[in-house]
């Protein structure tokens, strides 16, 4: 008998263990975190890694949402762009994360949108991008070119009576794209063939010697000129390094880049670099009250007083902050409630003003445009009001004629042609 | 021919003398109250927006001339701040030696102790109020300064030489003493009645500003060449002058891709020259020789960590402590993984990739994936400029010095030392080597310690020109298995000619194609060559070649 008696507890307590269990995964909700942790990204997106993570852990001592608490599931795609969309199925099937944010280089962006596509997830995007894209499971909370390129190039045009154009770029789809929609645009302001050059480099690029010679012979024709720079990574380095030493100083020649923020920065001397710009829609020396506490949160989460803030993690944040409204007003996590829950959903961002959520899976943002200091951060020299993202470029006359949105019911696509009334069929 | 050889004896000379280079300097605190007339005006500046501070700056720089130079200097160099309140205080802020903050009252001229910088506003600048700052310090200098000053002054005013411009200069031509500022000041008037000037002005013009290489006057000239087109004699004088000058820069632009591709040419050699070492003597096909090369690099940043206050000596202790680290981490590859793998270069290459991927990955822990800082001294920066169209950068000179050091002291200790010898025995017969009483293992482990340390030495010179990163080594691999090949296996003197010719190559390609096409032609090249020449420019001779 006693045997019995203890079998049955054991049965009871065991059955209660794995209720109790099941109660617990389905308390948390899952934020999947898709941002490389090695190879050669691993430089810009472990910074967005704690980000997410700091963002989690500050809801989560709010009490977190719905009720549950927010569990992130980090993986590590490596820097390795079809290991992305491994990765993604993994969180979306194995560990069915409710969101996912990541990817950085846009081709990583790529080849997860099949995936989370055919998964119907959830991915929100942090960097500023090309775009000519807008997918119905992405939000794209970086800058479109419209909310970057563009108002930078006005800037310089009026400011600095700019003429004479260097599209300086990396070789591949961000700065290709980026440089036709600058072309088109550039012309169709009057400016003339012979007065843009554009030069491309491969990855890591680090002799310039002979590309920063050319530019300062470009620079010499008597026009005013300026470098508009879409140089990723750490190639900018070598490269800032260079113009110092050929001693082109911002006032001959300024140099303004899409990718330079102040993590790019805290890796060099910023001596000879005072007077560069750079255009984000946030610079960590943007003064507002909410923009102090979120240098603070980060540098107390962190544990290092020395490190930084930039754009994409004020796009991370905007993100996790949108999709943390818009899952409490649609009360559950599901995709597609969330999703419409999203479109108008209002969160204010760490410049002062809020950022709209669009229909077109963009975001109002200001456009901000700053001065390299000689202590690595930025001083603002022109801020914009909040410009709404366009998905597809009204430069280029085959994107002018596409719009996306997905609210509307007539439409709900994300590439309607306005002049044939349909949609192109492909997904993004 | 005469041109290139003065050249190379400035650019020797240069290099010996070592000279600084002149920055833009930075006013030292104040001393003594700042002029009341400025201090009014830069009252103005705290409210007003950017293109008001240029108005500003231009009224206080013509009122007070001399007086507004040290105010202007201050905010020029971003050191100026105001108070918060609106009490119309102002201060410098200034660095002392132990590199804290300090701020100094312009009204009083004295050190206020007990404000930090909390309680202040910067007096902003951008990049066109800061022109307009140096247009009119140079305009106040053209009289008052001292002669680099002055110099400089007049050729910054080159660009700008306007009706008000002209008549500041001819005043200044009054009293100038030094000859080169006077033959400089000719050349601003030739420019001003290219211009402005009536037809024989503009006759004389064209004959002084032909062959001047200043941006400035081809501008000029261009100018004047669009402008004449009515005036058939006078456009093709025009014409002819602006031709002389772009025959010219044609000539020194050609010098300079020259330069250029010795630069990238020494950059190939010192990284390949260690493999040239490993690979090409010994025959083992090392994979990790680039993180040879990384932790040179990083040798040199934590050499820099170690004596912050310097950083200009850093360089130079961490050219041996990187020999030393590269080459022990090298022999310890050598005998712990490499002695067991002879013969099979297969599982050697395997096994060094393997083992590049760890070093990689052990950095990326002790320091982080994000790329480390390392200094450059300040005698490694700024430009020797020849002429207005040709100047060569200081770290590029001294590495390609310094890369024919290396090149030198190596083929010193393998021609005439007791090492060289063995290393040059094994590497040919080793068995007999070895009958002949050498010690072959010792042997191996010393050349390959030799190899990895002049890796670590070639992170050292590469740490002044890229980024000290996990990733360092990667970007090198390939184009120093590249010039090993391509020079010739076994032969020093291949490697050599073999990373000049390809950077230069590179560099003469790369206007005309790209940075990214050059690249692959230049691959391509070297594959149809090696189809040709299988054993590269230096084919080793002999028996022991087969």
């Amino acid at each position: 008998m006693k045997v019995k008696k203890t079998l049955a507890a054991l049965a009871l307590s065991a059955g209660a263990s794995v209720m109790s269990f099941g109660a617990l995964a389905a308390d948390t909700i899952k934020v999947g975190v898709l941002h490389s942790l090695s190879g050669t990204m691993a430089i810009s997106e472990t910074t967005l890694k704690d980000t997410v993570l700091m963002m989690v852990e500050e809801q989560n001592k709010k009490g977190g949402l719905l009720g549950k608490k927010l569990e992130a599931v980090v993986v590590d795609p490596a820097s390795n762009w079809p290991l992305f969309a491994e990765k993604t199925r993994e969180l979306m099937t194995k560990e069915d994360v409710d969101v996912i944010f990541g990817c950085w280089t846009s081709v990583s962006r790529k080849s997860v949108l099949p995936v989370i596509e055919e998964l119907n997830g959830l991915l929100f995007y942090p960097v500023q991008y090309e775009g000519e894209e807008s997918s119905k499971n992405v939000f794209y909370t970086g800058a479109a070119p419209n909310q970057q390129a563009i108002p930078a190039v006005d800037y310089l045009m009026e400011e600095n009576g700019i003429e004479r154009w260097v599209l300086a770029g990396t070789d591949y789809v961000y700065p290709r794209t980026t440089n036709k929609i600058l072309e088109a645009y550039l012309k169709s302001k009057g400016v003339k063939d012979e007065d843009i050059m554009i030069n491309y480099t491969p990855f890591g690029h680090s002799d310039w010697q002979g590309i920063v010679s050319s530019i300062k012979k470009f620079g010499s024709a008597g026009k005013a000129t300026a470098v508009v720079s879409t140089i990723n990574g750490d190639a900018n380095v070598p490269f800032y390094k260079e113009l110092g030493n050929q001693g082109i100083s911002s006032e001959d020649i300024p140099v303004v880049a899409f990718s330079v923020g102040e993590e790019e920065l805290s890796g060099f001397d910023t001596g000879p670099l005072v007077g560069h710009l750079a255009a984000w829609n946030y610079f960590q020396s943007a003064e507002s009250d909410a923009n102090d506490k979120f240098i603070a949160q980060w540098k107390k989460f962190i544990k290092n007083n020395k490190r930084v803030t930039n754009d994409p993690m004020e796009a991370t944040y905007i993100g996790f902050q949108a999709w943390a409204k818009a899952v409490e007003k649609a009360g559950t996590v599901d995709v597609d409630k969330v999703r419409t829950a999203m479109y108008g959903i209002k969160v204010p961002n760490l410049t002062g003003g809020m950022a709209e959520v669009l229909p077109n899976h963009h975001f109002t943002k200001p456009v901000l445009i700053g001065e390299i200091q000689s202590d690595g951060q930025f001083e603002i020299v022109s801020q914009t009001k909040e410009v709404p993202g366009d998905a597809w470029t009204d430069y280029l006359p085959e994107s002018a004629k596409i719009i996306s949105d997905w609210q509307d019911p007539k439409i709900n696509c994300g590439n309607y042609n306005t002049e044939s009334k349909k949609c192109s069929g492909q997904n993004f | 021919m005469r041109q290139i050889s003065a050249i190379l004896a400035v650019i020797i000379a240069l290099a010996i003398s070592c000279t600084a280079w002149a920055a833009d300097e930075v006013p030292a605190a104040i001393d003594a109250p700042i002029d009341a007339a400025v201090y009014e005006k830069l009252v103005l500046l705290t409210e007003a927006s950017f293109r008001e501070k240029v108005g500003i700056v231009e009224e206080m720089a013509d009122s007070s001339g001399q007086q507004a130079v040290l105010a202007l200097q201050i905010l020029l160099n971003s050191q100026l701040y105001h108070d918060e309140e609106g009490n119309q205080e102002f201060y410098q802020l200034v660095q002392d030696s132990a590199g804290k903050d300090q701020l100094y009252n312009l009204k009083t001229g004295r050190l206020a102790p007990d404000l930090s910088l909390k309680q202040l506003d910067k007096v902003r600048t951008n990049n066109r109020l800061r022109k307009a700052i140096k247009q009119s310090i140079a305009k106040i200098r053209l009289f008052k300064g001292s002669e680099p000053e002055r110099l400089a002054a007049l050729q910054s005013m080159l660009g700008d030489m306007d009706a008000d411009n002209a008549k500041l200069v001819t005043t200044a031509m009054s009293t100038e003493a030094s000859e080169s500022i006077q033959e400089l000041m000719q050349v601003a008037m030739a420019i001003y009645r290219a211009g402005a000037g009536a037809e024989e002005e503009k006759f004389a013009a064209i004959k002084t500003l032909q062959g001047r290489l200043e941006p400035e006057v081809r501008a000029a000239l261009t100018g004047l060449v669009e402008s004449s087109k009515g005036n058939k004699v006078l456009h093709a004088a025009a014409l002819k002058a602006l031709q002389t000058t772009e025959e010219k820069v044609e000539f020194y632009g050609f010098v300079e891709k020259l330069f250029f591709g010795l630069s990238l040419g020494s950059v190939l050699l010192l990284a390949a020259i260690g493999l040239a070492i490993t690979f090409g003597v010994m025959g083992v096909i090392n994979m990790a020789h680039g993180e040879m090369i990384m932790l040179g690099a990083y040798t040199t940043y934590v050499i820099q960590l170690l004596m912050p206050n310097h950083i200009g000596y850093s360089i130079v202790v961490a050219i041996p402590a990187a020999f030393v680290v590269s080459g022990l981490v090298g022999i310890a590859i050598q005998q712990g993984i490499i002695r067991f793998l002879e013969g099979r270069p297969l599982e050697t290459l395997l096994a060094t990739f393997g083992l590049s991927l760890i070093l990689q990955q052990a950095v990326r822990s002790i320091f982080s994936p994000l790329n480390r800082q390392v200094s450059s001294p300040e005698w490694m920066s700024g430009a020797l400029e020849i002429n207005p169209v040709l100047a060569l950068t200081f770290n590029r000179l001294y590495i390609l010095a310094f890369s024919l050091l290396v090149f030198a002291v190596l083929m010193y200790v393998f021609k005439k030392t007791n090492l060289g010898l063995n290393v040059r025995a094994v590497s040919q017969n080793r068995d007999m080597a070895r009958a002949m009483g050498v010690k072959t293992q010792r042997v191996d482990a010393l050349t390959f310690g030799l190899g990895s340390g002049v890796a670590g030495v070639a992170g050292v010179a590469l740490s002044q020109l890229t980024n000290v990163g996990p990733n360092l080594g990667q970007s090198y691999i390939i184009d120093s298995f590249m010039v090993v090949v391509f020079g010739g296996v076994g032969n020093l003197l291949g490697t050599l000619v073999g990373s000049f010719s390809l950077g230069i190559a590179n560099k003469f390609l790369e206007p005309l194609t790209g940075a990214v096409l050059a690249k692959i032609l230049v691959l391509v090249f070297i594959i149809l060559f090696i189809q040709k020449r299988p054993k590269g420019l230096f084919p080793q001779k002999g028996r022991a070649a087969e």
